[in-house]
């Protein structure tokens, strides 16, 4: 049910163009587990049968940072009923898909089972997971694509897991958390940046925390401390990133950070560049100034965007950034950043829009091209 | 001295070479442009002394080596001795050629042909830039600019 005979080029996705006038590329919408007795038939009998007996199947295996019953979980038009936001096919193809014309979107499905410290049952939920994905959405919408869920705690497995979805091209990226356990920079990680690497996996670095360390320099008291500081978070990931050379290691590598407010980042990076300068020497293996390695290897996803629309904070944060190529189209659906369809924080006719569409995500995710007809976008 | 018009590739004497020993550095000025000059195991070096950050003088910069990796984790020094660190903010250049290490691609010092020549040859004035060479006699220190 895993492999892609089910998906010959045959069947080959034809991009069309969308309501913003060019073919779009959706690089974050979210899928919801509906209840984890929904993942029951997709255990094995060992698993099957400890879910039953411990109670593991009543579980709720929710994020803290997630609650769905939030407003801005779902928009009142995307929020089904009496159902977990994001859990109904039909409302995403609505809303996500024919609402925006889109050709493709990339669904991420944040699920709790990543962050249980037994590394074997994050593991079981995870290839569950990522077997219900398959099943309940990819075979469904030709127009998903997918993230792989990996057990956060453990390398070994989580580089098990990847291997098991490698040869299913409608798995597009690696999905990690901005807070896990320690700094993605870390060589801890490498393994999975090497299996990721070579087998054409951006990471995609997702809002989110197992809360194994306080989200800012403490414990805060509120849901909106918590909501703000994920962007700080996407700070320390790039940071760590640069300093400890994954970039350098991992050349080919992209790192797509997902719902980080994006606007940040200029300003994080000019103090990157001014403080590297003067202590090069205690990472030599960075030789290009950190801005550099960040254009290059760092993409954001467009929704939410940190600032007011048509702005012109878009065009800034490209001038600023000194590229076009980093900005990825986004809606985040189901959640709750912006009406109708106005995703877009740039007019329509801008250059940049096809850009941010069709183009940068086409470069960051190759395996799109995998399951895409581009016959008609060769130019 | 002569006026800055006229410097174009001019010869300047800057000091006597047993001034400076190696190891040892001195600023000097040509034309109101201050100079940072550095004895290298012999080997004279100059380059303009004002960091290109925020006119830090390099002359006082702590000369160091080129901390080089070939992969992160693994450590190394190069350029021995060469490189000198601005004491204002630790911005590295490269006393051989101005180049910097902290953005290779942006920012360099500007570096000067240095001579060390027989008192007798300066005394027949400036010397074409394309036949001028770098020469090691005795005597004196001096900057082609």
């Amino acid at each position: 049910m895993n492999d892609l005979a089910n998906f010959s080029n045959a069947s080959a996705i034809k991009l069309k163009p969308g309501i913003f006038g060019h073919p779009a590329i959706d690089c974050d919408v979210h899928i919801a587990v509906p209840s984890t007795e929904a993942l029951m038939p997709y255990l094995d009998a060992y698993w099957y049968d400890a879910f039953r007996s411990r109670g593991i199947n009543r579980t709720s295996f929710t994020m803290t940072g997630d609650a769905p019953n939030a407003p801005m979980a779902a928009r009142p038009d995307w929020r089904p009923k009496d159902a977990r936001p994001g859990s109904d096919l039909a409302l995403l193809q609505k809303g996500a898909l024919d609402g925006f014309g889109s050709s493709i979107a990339i669904a991420n499905c944040i699920f709790g089972g990543v962050a249980l410290h037994s590394e074997d049952i994050a593991a079981a939920l995870c290839k569950a997971v990522n077997d219900w994905v398959t099943e309940q959405w990819l075979n469904k919408e030709p127009r998903l694509r997918a993230s792989i869920l990996v057990p956060l705690n453990s390398v070994e497995l989580a580089i098990e897991e990847i291997e098991r979805r490698a040869s299913d091209k409608r798995f597009v990226q690696v999905l990690m958390l901005a807070m896990g356990h320690d700094l993605l920079g870390k060589r801890q990680h490498w393994p999975i940046y090497e299996a990721a690497q070579r087998h054409k996996l951006p990471i995609n670095i997702h809002a989110g925390s197992l809360y194994h360390h306080p989200p800012m320099a403490g414990w805060g008291s509120f849901a909106y401390e918590d909501y703000v500081a994920q962007a700080f978070s996407f700070e320390n990931q790039v940071l760590s990133l640069v300093s400890e050379g994954v970039f350098q290691k991992f050349p080919d590598l992209k790192f797509v950070l997902s719902e980080s407010g994006v606007t940040w980042l200029p300003a994080c990076l000019w103090r990157f560049n001014k403080t590297w300068r003067g202590v090069r020497p205690e990472i030599p293996w960075v030789k290009r100034i950190p801005g550099d390695i960040v254009r290059e290897n760092i993409r954001l996803t467009l929704q939410p965007f940190d600032a007011p629309d048509h702005s012109g904070a878009v065009e800034r944060f490209v001038d600023q950034m000194k590229s076009d190529r980093m900005l990825l189209f986004s809606t985040d659906f189901p959640h709750w950043h912006f009406e109708g369809t106005d995703a877009l924080p740039v007019a329509a006719s801008s250059a940049l829009t096809k850009r941010m569409l069709l183009d940068n995500p086409l470069e960051t995710y190759p395996r799109l091209r995998e399951t895409l007809d581009i016959s008609e976008v060769a130019a | 001295m002569t006026t800055s018009a006229s410097l174009a590739r001019t010869r300047h004497v800057v000091a006597h070479a047993n001034e400076i020993k190696p190891g040892e550095r001195k600023l000097v000025e040509i034309a109101g442009r201050p100079i940072a000059l550095f004895n290298l195991n012999g080997e004279f070096f100059a380059i303009g002394d004002k960091c290109p950050h925020e006119a830090g003088s390099l002359c006082k910069g702590k000369l160091g080596s080129f901390a080089d990796s070939d992969e992160p984790g693994k450590y190394r020094l190069t350029h021995l001795g060469e490189v000198i660190k601005c004491p204002w903010h630790g911005w590295e250049f490269d006393i051989r050629t101005g180049q910097s290490y902290c953005d290779p691609q942006q920012v360099r010092v500007r570096s000067y042909e240095t001579g060390v020549a027989h008192g007798g040859d300066l005394l027949k004035g400036p010397y074409k830039a394309e036949t001028f060479k770098v020469t090691v006699e005795e005597d004196y220190v001096v900057i082609n600019l």
